[in-house]
């Protein structure tokens, strides 16, 4: 009990939760992403997050930028000059040596994914919580508790996604809940249930994972040998993630780090050196007292 | 809490004696986490209900708690949507309860500088003398020596965002007020599509719904960017991708459409009937049509008339060209052998013609008639020839007039290289015929052009060729981006048409019902029914006062004598004319085109109301439009008295929308709206109380039409709402017993029935409102008959007789719909047949048969004069039988295919000095204006923005305007991307932020290359999320037909920086004008 690095097969249970329900979490198919951001309205209307500024970025269609306290489902959008498998993007042919200047644009493709909170099966946020406000919940996901965060942010750097952030007007972190209210209840996450194409699908995540392994298979078989999934792994940094995804390219492309770990992995063998270092020094301590008192004696 | 509890329920004493030793999941829960529960399980009820964005017609469920709407989520028992929502439609929460809403009458009196408060009642008041003055003081009983019964001097324009009941009560009253100017976004977003579709078939509205696209084998999207623009149906599209079929978009840009799409074409903006018509002349050189399906349902045998002379014979013009080459006589391209003085499809002149008058002026619209019923023939039997080698048969004309469109021409034209369109042929071919169908879907990426019509006949003429009408995954999706757009056609808020688009009368000497019918209605198929559904309606309309004696009241319809168009409203209110306008959830200040001759418009008014959510650019520009921006106008001389009027959101009203496949799906009030917001069927039926208690006893004849109005809807409520249901049952109609009717079969022309609209007759069938029916989509099987009520008769796919072969037998086992069952004597299937029900396949009218009866046991379109698919129009359109390629009004290039016509001959330009085209091709200055503009649709953004640029969730996501641009074009005209570049044409200039992106390609036409430039016409000076709007920029040039404008294609140029300030800003466009040489005479030519 009370793991925090690798394998962990009831996540929830780890947790204290008995008889709890199969562990959720999100398969997000990137590859039948239109990029409506459907996900980030829907996720704000029911959490009734607050919108974060009216930039226009030129980053493709992407003014959202990033996930953040006040954005927690975060569409990316990538413009590459390669083609996604057999696909044909019209702009492969003679003649349009454009001024000389278009001699390398053969092949175009688009990629487009909704990223949220990993709901990881290590949280290294909820293992620096000092105040219990993030918490696992049954379902095996990670909430912060609204009304318990101090606002203290350790959490903030000890997520490896660089997912959960403060709220400036509060103090406060916030982050995606997986719907904890809605799925309480029997109810899909807001995003998932408005998502139009299905890119982003709920359910018990071992069923999900079963999904994805099969619609991974299934583009290989399309030519599309780029697709990978990412998060799935129980064997990964982060024991997997609850919210995993099929991508198209290098996790990097889509601004997720390739290898991620549970910062506080080392938490244990830190104790254990601290620990060690504490005696050391108590030790030290003590017989400096013990040969200060010979020395003293001698006074 | 005993303090056993208290104790036990603190996290530490958890942590200690629990399971959770480390406190990081049970034990750290804290109460108000134990006590969460949604606000959809905690609310008091939910109400079933219907997006109000697009046309999809997603399912919403309303969340109500404490008389609050609290959640709006989609409906999983819809099988449009099955629960799902775009970005928009997940943000009708914050559209319907945000603080962007306004709730108080604003009033600006004339000359005055600001907003003044008004009480409602006080604001309806004045809007009812206004409406009385008005009208008395512009009515005319006569134009020239024609009876008119009308006035001018009032217009409204906007229908396509509200309920069919809310559209039928504003063409009631002001039809009965004598106001023809009473038009709707249908004119400026689809018009079109109801001239192609409906001279193709006989109706004007998608053959094919949503969901059935998963069947196809093959959809090509061309003019649409339907991922974007319709995310929720493009599931259906995915659907079938994941089912195998090969997905192509041809566009400009490449979209989230082109993302996930197999195959993307990159094409000029402006140039896809050239593309179409090489691929109808593959199909036709290789042999690949459907030749059974062609023969048996087509016109393809049918011999035209010797007088018929195509453009390939008189170098770009069809014969029947005018001296002045501006008006088409079409009795030339009729079928040989019919009698062609009493066959004209161009009502008004053929009317003119047939009783020796000269016509009284060109009009748009007839063509738009066509919705419901097709083109008129004349009399008499057409010859064919079925082994189609007849040299006039339509088949070798079709054959002939395409011949020159070949990959070759397509690459010179289009930009397309001739490997991309083998690809398309390809795919089409490969996937059409007897096992196999493929579908198009387009929007208005082909409705708006001065060709806009004849986008849509060349995609259906090919899809004829290959045998994909009425066929399961076949079809033509016309996608359509209001909620109730549809609606606002069928039962319409268009000047031109009247409910179940029966024509509105011209104005003709001694005109009266039979004659009115006897110039549109064949002899042959259900539009033979005309005068009966006419009578109904005016029985509907007038009661009491329409009977036989009274010729039905007919004599009560106000006539036109022309086009009566939103754009001649415009030029009418410039002139004085029009004096009153309604503004009812529409925005022409940005979103029509040439936005700056629509605000100069409402300039010249006397009153002008408003309705809408927030403060539009249409309600402001007295106040902070760009005219007083650049010291053109001063809001101390600007004399028009301005009413807004808050409207009420579809949570707060009962009524119908008609999706994009002619479903009406009822939203249920789930709210009253607050303060004084109210919807339009309140506004539009207390304003019409409010006038007839003031005409009340007049003995005016001019009056009677309104007195004699049947207007007395049961209300209910606090704010005495009309009741839209009984609205609903006077749309469905009523039988001599006064029952509800059920089908239009039982509508008769002897005034024993009424129906305000004979295509929605069946919605109210045994008294059951059936657009409201929610049967799950999980407990019905794909057509999902149950949902709703789709017009007509319930059926979702449209001319489904011709799934089966002649013989009634399915064409193949895997597009099976509808079929003959012999035992039975009917027809049968998944859907309901759209034939004459017990007609056997083999049956044969006897002689002198008329109407439906007419029809033959093999001829599945049931509207048609001839119960065929129109390959060939002999009738119906302005512009010519067959399309040919044209360049649009503003084109960098001339027309290779026809050198001495390179634009639409026809095409309808009105003249005014901040309405100039650009020189094009090699004319003089054409080089001042050298790119390519093209204009689009967001996902993220509505239209002109009213309903997306106040949501703050939407307004981040796409928080400026923008204009697309190649990494080429950028490098050769300096623009920085995130910088600005402002772009310019001979109407306005405007700034937007620049997006490089490879995903607009130059392309090389015409030898040489040519730079598109892409631009989102969502922004304004208003709202939550400002920019300039696209419309600036576009001229007022329209297709004929429909009198659409064309805002897809246009030339522009497009330099560094932002655009001058104040009166720097008309200087500039001035100095663009003067280098280009531009006067009242460029871009007139024929």
């Amino acid at each position: 009990m009370g793991r925090i690095t690798g394998e962990l097969h009831d996540v929830a249970g780890d947790a204290g939760h008995r008889d709890h329900p199969p562990r959720m979490g999100f398969f997000t198919d990137t590859s039948v992403c239109i990029g409506c951001k459907a996900c980030e309205v829907a996720c704000k209307e029911w959490n009734m997050v607050p919108e974060d500024g009216l930039t226009f970025t030129g980053m493709s269609y992407d003014n959202t930028q990033g996930l953040g306290a006040d954005t927690w489902r975060h569409v990316a959008f990538i413009e590459q000059r390669r083609p996604i498998g057999e696909q044909d993007p019209g702009l492969e042919y003679d003649g349009v040596d454009v001024l000389g200047l278009a001699g390398e644009r053969a092949d175009l493709r688009w990629l487009m994914a909704s990223d949220v909170c990993k709901h990881c099966t290590h949280a290294a946020c909820l293992d620096v919580c000092p105040t219990g406000s993030l918490f696992r919940t049954e379902f095996g996901t990670v909430v912060v508790q609204e009304d318990i965060c101090n606002g203290c942010g350790y959490c903030v750097p000890a997520c490896p996604y660089g997912v959960i952030d403060q709220r400036e007007e509060d103090g406060r972190v916030w982050k995606c809940t997986l719907c904890y209210d809605r799925i309480s209840d029997g109810q899909e996450p807001a995003c998932a249930k408005a998502c139009p194409t299905d890119s982003i699908q709920y359910g018990p995540l071992d069923e999900l994972r079963e999904r994805a392994a099969e619609r991974v298979e299934q583009l290989h078989d399309a030519g599309v040998a780029d697709a990978r999934l990412y998060g799935h792994d129980p064997d990964d940094g982060v024991g997997g993630d609850g919210a995993f995804f099929l991508l198209l390219d290098e996790p990097e492309t889509y601004g997720l780090p390739p290898d991620p770990f549970v910062t506080t992995r080392d938490l244990p063998s830190m104790w254990r050196h601290g620990a060690v270092a504490a005696l050391t020094l108590v030790g030290g301590i003590a017989a400096a007292f013990a040969v200060g008192d010979r020395i003293g004696g001698r006074r | 809490m005993g303090i056993r509890e208290r104790i036990e329920s603190w996290p530490v004493y958890r942590q200690v004696t629990g399971s959770d030793r480390l406190g990081r999941g049970a034990a750290a829960e804290s109460a108000r986490t134990a006590g969460l529960r949604p606000r959809t399980a905690t609310a008091d009820r939910v109400v079933k209900s219907i997006c109000p964005y697009c046309a999809v017609g997603c399912g919403q469920q309303i969340f109500v708690k404490d008389e609050k709407v609290v959640q709006i989520e989609g409906d999983p028992a819809s099988p449009v949507s099955r629960g799902r929502l775009c970005p928009k439609g997940s943000a009708t929460l914050q559209l319907t309860t945000g603080a962007a809403r306004r709730h108080k009458v604003l009033y600006r009196r004339p000359h005055g500088t600001e907003w003044e408060t008004l009480d409602l009642e006080t604001a309806m008041n004045m809007v009812a003398d206004r409406v009385v003055t008005t009208r008395r003081d512009t009515f005319e009983w006569t134009a020239g020596d024609t009876r008119v019964r009308r006035t001018l001097g009032l217009a409204s324009l906007g229908g396509a965002t509200l309920d069919n009941e809310e559209n039928y009560l504003i063409k009631k009253l002001f039809t009965a007020l004598g106001v023809v100017q009473v038009e709707n976004q249908a004119r400026v977003c689809h018009s079109s599509t109801v001239a192609g579709l409906g001279t193709s078939f006989g109706r004007g509205g998608a053959t094919t719904f949503l969901q059935d696209l998963q069947h196809a084998d093959c959809i090509v999207v061309q003019g649409s960017n339907f991922a974007e623009a319709h995310p929720v149906g493009f599931q259906w599209v995915m659907e079938a991708k994941a089912r195998g079929a090969t997905i192509i978009h041809v566009d400009p840009r490449y979209t989230r459409t082109s993302a996930v799409a197999d195959l993307h074409v990159p094409i000029r903006a402006g140039s896809d009937i050239a593309f179409l018509g090489a691929i109808i002349n593959h199909v036709l050189s290789t042999g690949a049509y459907f030749r059974e399906y062609v023969l048996a349902y087509t016109n393809a045998s049918t011999i035209l008339n010797e007088d018929f002379r195509d453009t390939e014979d008189l170098d770009g013009v069809f014969s029947g060209l005018d001296a002045h080459g501006r008006e088409y006589d079409i009795d030339s391209w009729h079928y040989d052998g019919l009698d062609v003085a009493a066959a004209s499809g161009q009502r008004d002149v053929g009317y003119e013609r047939r009783v020796g008058r000269a016509g009284t002026g060109r009009t748009a619209g007839p063509s738009e008639s066509r919705g419901a019923g097709g083109a008129r023939l004349g009399a008499g039997h057409p010859r064919r020839d079925e082994t189609l080698r007849d040299p006039r048969c339509v088949f070798q004309v079709l054959k002939r007039h395409y011949a020159r469109y070949t990959p070759e021409v397509v690459q010179e034209i289009c930009g397309v290289p001739p490997e991309q369109l083998a690809k398309v042929c390809d795919a089409l071919v490969r996937n059409s015929g007897r096992d196999r169908t493929s579908a198009f879907a387009y929007a208005v990426g082909w409705t708006q052009h001065t060709v806009g019509s004849q986008y849509i006949r060349a995609a259906s003429i090919l899809q004829l060729l290959l045998g994909n009408i009425g066929r399961p995954g076949g079809g033509i999706q016309a996608l359509r981006g209001h909620a109730s757009i549809q609606g606002s056609s069928d039962i319409p808020t268009l000047y031109d048409l009247l409910p179940g688009y029966l024509p509105m009368p011209h104005a003709h000497l001694h005109e009266d019902l039979d004659g009115w019918v006897s110039a549109d209605a064949p002899t042959k198929g259900y539009w033979g029914n005309m005068r009966s559904y006419a009578v109904s309606l005016l029985k509907a309309w007038w009661g009491d006062a329409a009977t036989e004696d009274t010729d039905f009241a007919f004599d009560y319809l106000p006539r036109l004598t022309g086009a009566h168009s939103t754009y001649e409203t415009v030029l009418a209110q410039r002139e004085g004319v029009c004096k009153g306008y309604f503004l009812m959830g529409e925005n022409p200040a940005v979103g029509s085109a040439n936005a700056r001759m629509q605000r100069l418009g409402m300039a010249e008014l006397e009153w002008l109301v408003v309705r809408d959510f927030s403060l539009i650019e249409s309600a402001t520009w007295w106040k902070d439009g760009p005219e007083i921006e650049s010291g053109e106008m001063r809001t101390e001389d600007v004399g028009t008295e301005v009413f807004f009027f808050p409207a009420a959101a579809h949570t707060e009203k009962s009524g119908s929308f008609t999706n994009t496949n002619r479903m009406l799906q009822w939203h249920h009030a789930a709210v009253h709206p607050a303060g004084d917001a109210r919807s339009d069927l309140w506004f539009t039926y207390h304003l019409g109380r409010l006038v007839r208690e003031r005409l009340a006893g007049s003995a005016d004849d001019r009056d009677r039409p309104v007195l004699d109005l049947t207007w007395d809807y049961p209300t209910e409520g606090p704010h005495d709402e009309p009741s839209a249901e009984a609205v609903l049952a006077e749309i469905n109609g009523h039988g001599p017993d006064g029952a509800p009717l059920s089908s239009y079969e039982q509508i008769r022309g002897d005034g024993s029935t009424t129906c305000g609209c004979w295509i929605y007759c069946g919605v109210y069938a045994d008294g059951v409102n059936q657009a409201a029916r929610r049967k799950h989509t999980d407990d019905q099987d794909w057509i999902a008959a149950e949902w709703a009520w789709s017009w007509p008769a319930n059926r979702r796919i449209l001319y489904n007789r011709a799934s089966a072969d002649p013989q009634g037998r399915p064409w193949s086992e895997r597009k099976a719909l509808v079929w003959w069952d012999a035992d039975a004597g009917r027809w049968t299937g998944h859907d309901d047949p759209d034939f004459v029900h017990d007609k056997a396949p083999d049956y044969v009218p006897p002689d002198g048969a008329t109407g439906p009866a007419a029809l033959r046991g093999d001829e599945p379109f049931i509207l048609q004069a001839d119960g065929r698919g129109w390959l060939f129009a002999p009738a119906g359109l302005v512009d010519g039988p067959l399309p040919a390629h044209y360049e649009p009004q503003d084109s960098p290039f001339g027309n290779p295919l026809y050198p001495r016509h390179p634009r639409n001959p026809v095409r309808s330009m009105p003249t005014a000095e901040d309405n100039r085209p650009h020189p094009s091709g090699d004319e003089p200055g054409a080089d001042v204006f050298p790119y390519v503009v093209t204009t689009y649709r967001l996902t993220e953004h509505f239209t002109a923005g009213g309903m997306s640029r106040w949501s703050p969730y939407l307004a981040e996501l796409q928080p400026e305007f923008f204009c697309e641009v190649s990494p080429e074009l950028a490098e050769r005209a300096r623009l920085e991307h995130g910088g600005w570049a402002t772009i310019v044409t001979a109407r306005n200039a405007i700034e937007a932020r620049v997006l490089v992106t490879d995903r607009i390609a130059p392309l090389r036409v015409g030898g040489r290359v040519v730079h598109q430039i892409g631009l989102p016409y969502h922004w304004g000076p208003n709202g939550y999320a400002t920019g300039d709007a696209a419309n600036e920029l576009s001229a007022i040039a329209l297709d004929p037909n429909v009198h659409i404008q064309e805002v897809k294609a246009l030339t522009a140029d497009i330099r560094p920086g932002r655009r001058p300030r104040g009166p720097d800003r008309p200087a500039f466009v001035r100095s663009y004008r003067e280098r280009a040489g531009i006067d009242a005479t460029t871009g007139m030519e024929v």
